[in-house]
């Protein structure tokens, strides 16, 4: 479905103007209707993988495919309208704009709040308190986030890429987004992230570190393999 | 009589289609083009200068008085006072504003002097919107004083809207608050090319448990210039609130002066200001729901004064 050939990515060091490479000709295939969760230590590249996912970024070597179609050029605006949907690790608040609005901008049409509910719901909010609510400071950061969630869901379509969705939401309510996640698996999911009950339920695992060839594999197979990586097996007891 | 000018300026500042219900003055290039009074809400023009003054009876409530001003004759100044006495518990709704069409090289002007008196218990949400139009290359300027007194426990909501083509206002704003008197201020500026902007508002609190909360929002595009200044004083045990937020867009500019004075022990003031473009994080979130950056921006400005 997706497909990362020979990707590469590096940035100047502004001070030293040496070429500083994030990821080295990476090689990665995520398959459709799959939940692939990405993992690895901090710094191992995988905000950056989520960025030349999302065609924020462009790779400096190498292809990235869509559907056995080249997409490396297209921006965010023409992923988005391809079908690829995403939640930011930080959620994003806007003055003046609700979150009905931002829902409805989302899901591209006017909706009902009947409708918005629904997506409300799927993230652990209740509608009624939230549609008319500006998205801005007087949400807290768990709510920001959920809603974020929530606008991902709005949007719909093929592809969705998740970074970090469990940052900022308390364990204890965590099943039923779990159970939201699942639910997409008829979809291309791609969720970045260091919690064990999302790994759990990824068919495939992708662990990046160092930003050089990714390993990966069904979860029976790289569960074991995650639990002997001594830094991220760290993350994985503290979750 | 009014024409297509007339009624797509009238749409705009009162979302009017005609001449509405209720209570109304149409003022049109310095003269009352229709007026009309009811049991509960008089219109009286007033003798010794331009201007009129609405009396609203005591307990007088859900009813609306609308008293918009169009200036459509290129190089008009415009001076009115009005006058608003707003009787004992009542609750009414006051739709103002102006728009000017100039499409002349010479200035229009409209000066509106409002004095607002609230007497004990009552409520007034007070609208008013200004617009320019006109291609003209003459000025289209407002320069609104609105002065405000409230009695105990009168509430007053005010909210201004300048939406665009207005090439230079000052806005002054004064109010004094009584025990237990509420005001809540609501202005969104936008402005343009080299179009110049200053709100001033000037609020004592000097009854107990009086509150004041003053939020403006403006848009500064192009080479406009937005000035805003507030001096909030707390002469008594009271809450207020100032907030000043920008965006800027192109080259424009946008200052802001806060002056808050706790003038007692128990007086409570705050004042918040931020200013600066819209944020990368903001349009980037907007495109992932495939907005282009255009649509974005627009999505992110309407939001913001909306």
């Amino acid at each position: 479905m997706i497909k990362f050939d020979n990707v590469r990515f590096s940035v100047k060091d502004e001070k030293t103007a040496e070429e500083k490479i994030i990821l080295n000709d990476v090689n990665l295939e995520i398959r459709g209707s799959n939940i692939t969760a990405i993992t690895g230590h901090n710094g191992g590249g995988k905000s950056t993988l989520v960025k030349l996912l999302m065609g924020m970024e462009k790779p400096t070597a190498g292809k990235i495919y869509y559907k056995n179609k080249d997409i490396t050029s297209l921006g965010v605006t023409e992923r988005a309208r391809l079908g690829f949907s995403v939640a930011f690790q930080q959620p994003v608040r806007f003055k003046g704009i609700t979150v009905g609005k931002l829902l409805e901008l989302a899901s591209g049409r006017k909706r009902m709040v009947g409708e918005l509910c629904e997506y409300l719901s799927a993230v652990g909010l209740c509608a009624k308190d939230y549609v008319n609510r500006e998205v801005d400071s007087t949400l807290s950061g768990g709510e920001l986030k959920r809603i974020e969630l929530a606008t991902a869901l709005a949007k719909g379509g093929d592809v969705f890429i998740l970074d970090e969705p469990e940052a900022g939401i308390d364990l204890w309510s965590f099943e039923e987004l779990i159970k939201t996640f699942s639910s997409l698996a008829d979809r291309t999911v791609i969720i970045v992230t260091h919690q064990k009950k999302i790994l759990e339920i990824a068919d495939t695992i992708v662990l990046l570190n160092h930003g050089t060839e990714p390993q990966a594999g069904t979860r029976e197979q790289m569960l074991p393999l995650l639990a002997e990586s001594e830094e991220v097996c760290g993350k994985l007891r503290r979750n | 009589m009014m024409n297509d000018t007339d009624k797509k300026l009238l749409e705009q500042i009162a979302e009017l289609h005609g001449v509405p219900n209720g209570s109304y003055n149409i003022r049109k290039n310095g003269e009352s083009i229709a007026r009309n009074s009811t049991a509960d809400i008089e219109i009286i023009p007033k003798k010794d200068k331009n201007g009129i003054d609405i009396f609203v009876k005591p307990g007088v409530k859900n009813k609306s008085v609308h008293i918009p001003v169009l200036l459509t004759d290129g190089g008009f100044k415009d001076l009115v006072y009005n006058d608003f006495y707003v009787g004992k518990d009542a609750d009414v709704i006051i739709v103002a504003g102006c728009g000017i069409h100039n499409g002349s090289s010479s200035d229009s002007a409209h000066d509106g002097i409002h004095s607002f008196h609230l007497e004990e218990n009552a409520k007034v949400k007070y609208v008013e919107r200004h617009v320019g139009t006109g291609e003209g290359s003459g000025g289209k300027i407002f320069n609104p004083v609105t002065k405000i007194r409230l009695k105990k426990n009168a509430f007053m909501l005010m909210e201004t809207t300048q939406f665009g083509g207005v090439t230079n206002t000052v806005r002054k704003t004064s109010a004094t608050l009584g025990e237990g008197a509420k005001l809540s201020v609501k202005e969104k500026l936008l402005t343009d090319n080299s179009e110049r902007a200053m709100s001033v508002f000037s609020v004592k609190l000097s009854g107990k448990d009086s509150s004041a909360e003053i939020v403006s929002r403006s848009v500064a595009r192009g080479n406009s210039f937005q000035h805003f200044k507030s001096a909030l004083v707390g002469k008594n045990k009271c809450f207020g609130h100032v907030e000043c937020d920008g965006i800027l867009i192109g080259n424009a500019r946008i200052s802001s002066t806060p002056e808050i004075d706790a003038a007692h022990k128990d007086a409570s003031l705050v004042h918040e200001a931020a200013i600066g473009k819209i944020a990368s994080e903001q349009l980037l979130k907007l495109m992932t729901l495939g907005l282009d950056e255009k649509e974005a921006e627009d999505t992110i400005i309407q939001g913001f004064l909306e």
